[in-house]
């Protein structure tokens, strides 16, 4: 995973092929193509304590997602990393008086952990994951869905360090009646009535050498917006499983039945290729989102920008999926009639944006689409149309974005 | 790269501002009141606004018992009425009707 430098390296020598493109439209802020019609009259740049500003989308509890252009290097940056939350009474979380409860009715020797012991008594590992919220361009749908209304930048890839969460829920000994992993974080609601936010993963998901409980992001410590001091992360998972703030782990032996099991965060039966399902979890109506879908982004060109005819175009972008890995990226120049495969960067781990890159010298002026399609090792693709569900989840169709070639 | 992302911060901080819940106002109109005193107590009116292109009256009231079942919002069944209607009014739209939230978001 010693990609870093290279990777800037290879960024710095892009650098020169991007001044051929406009300075001024590349350097715009792109938020304003990717939100949806409506939202961006009230949606404004802000900044958090501790972070760059970022598209607020709401104050209280804070939901703020990340312009695209920060999605033009391979990690993005902690500082503008997107920030979301369910409710709104977020503690800062004194690291000292921290502590780690590890139990549930599945775990035979229950115990705790201050931050000191879980970065000392169990190996340290890194793994670079894409994190992605469930609803990510929700405010893309049509018809719209309700619910924060997230354009294109409700995700973000880092290295995350931390300890596997297989290791330290060895030393609380699984039971074998053991089902599922509940997990709660620091943060609650306003009311007591609310819902607190509790999720569950499967056992065997808990237990795969992927899932850690993250300390550091990019070498530095979580962001308290980020879910400082410990989170855990489900690599190829949607973001609803990334605890933020962690402070209790459960083993259960019965399924977790709350609000936020059993009613949000629930996409429609057979409508997704998945392949990593949540079956003690499911009906025959719905089931928990569970794996990203194969997807990917432009993240250096923006719908309007112009360009001269004969002009030789760097176009780039970031690939995903729920971590099969990337096999392909094309990159269609007229709307998506004809493709022609990207060059794909070097693979930083499977979990992770796969960056790629394709050449394009506009022939003729006019409007030029162009529209990037991922394809994973499974050989699963992105869509060209919406798959409506419910809450606005698993949002693959194809990136386009518009040129103005004159 | 290096260069480019330097321009784009520079853009993005001279036209941003710190986080600050007291510039977000909603129109003034009959449920005002109810809608400060009830709504955000558990969140920032903001969210209002980000939904409203699109919200019908059906969809705000699904919204609005959705934070009361599913949330417990305290919301007497007077003020939901209230509430709903100064949604539907001030920040919705008539028709045609999306499909209705059934979970979190």
């Amino acid at each position: 995973m010693d990609v870093t430098r290279r990777d800037l390296l290879r960024a710095s020598s892009q650098s020169a092929l991007l001044s051929m493109l406009p300075v001024a439209a590349l350097a715009a802020p792109t938020f304003e193509d990717a939100l949806p019609d409506g939202v961006r009259d009230g949606a404004t740049l802000e900044a958090l304590p501790g972070k760059k500003p970022l598209i607020k989308l709401s104050y209280r509890p804070p939901n703020y997602e990340t312009p695209i252009n920060y999605f033009d290097q391979l990690w993005t940056p902690n500082d503008a990393f997107f920030v979301r939350y369910h409710l709104a009474v977020i503690p800062e979380v004194d690291a000292k008086e921290w502590r780690l409860k590890i139990g549930g009715d599945g775990a035979t020797t229950p115990f705790e952990l201050t931050l000191d012991q879980l970065t000392k008594q169990f190996e340290q590992v890194e793994i670079p994951a894409v994190c992605m919220c469930s609803g990510n361009r929700r405010g893309l749908f049509q018809p719209h869905v309700p619910g924060v209304q997230w354009g294109h930048g409700a995700i973000g890839n880092a290295k995350w360090k931390g300890v596997r969460l297989k290791d330290v829920l060895a030393k609380a000994g699984v039971k074998k009646e053991a089902i599922e992993l509940r997990m709660d974080g620091a943060d609650s609601a306003p009311l007591d009535k609310t819902p607190d936010f509790v999720k569950s993963i499967p056992l065997w998901k808990a237990l795969d050498d992927s899932v850690l409980i993250a300390t550091h992001m990019n070498g530095q410590p979580l962001p308290h917006w980020n879910g400082y001091p410990a989170r855990i992360i489900v690599p190829g998972w949607t973001a609803t499983y990334w605890m933020k703030h962690i402070t209790s782990l459960e083993l259960l032996t019965k399924p977790l039945d709350n609000f936020w099991m059993k009613t949000a965060y629930r996409i429609p039966q057979g409508k997704f290729p998945v392949v990593q399902r949540f079956l003690g979890q499911e009906t025959e109506i719905n089931a928990p989102i569970t794996e990203m879908l194969v997807n990917s982004l432009l993240t250096n060109i923006t719908n309007g920008q112009k360009v001269k005819v004969g002009q030789q175009v760097e176009i780039r972008g970031m690939a995903w999926d729920g971590g099969y890995g990337i096999r392909t990226v094309e990159i269609s120049s007229d709307g998506g009639t004809t493709w022609t495969p990207a060059t794909l960067a070097d693979d930083p781990g499977r979990f992770s944006f796969r960056p790629f890159n394709f050449r394009f010298q506009p022939k003729t002026s006019g409007k030029v689409v162009i529209v990037a399609r991922a394809t994973n090792k499974l050989g699963q693709t992105q869509t060209t149309e919406l798959i409506p569900n419910p809450s606005g989840y698993h949002h693959n169709v194809m990136h386009r974005v518009t040129l103005d070639v004159g | 790269m290096p260069r480019i992302l330097l321009l784009a911060s520079l853009l993005l901080v001279s036209s941003a501002a710190v986080a600050d819940e007291d510039a977000i106002k909603l129109k003034a109109g009959p449920g005002h009141d109810q809608v400060l005193q009830n709504c955000a107590v558990c969140h920032s009116l903001d969210y209002v606004r980000m939904n409203a292109t699109f919200m019908t009256p059906q969809v705000w009231d699904a919204e609005v018992q959705k934070m009361i079942k599913a949330y417990g919002a305290p919301i007497e069944a007077g003020d939901a009425k209230i509430i709903t209607d100064y949604l539907a009014t001030q920040y919705g739209v008539p028709a045609p009707a999306p499909a209705p939230a059934k979970a979190g978001n």
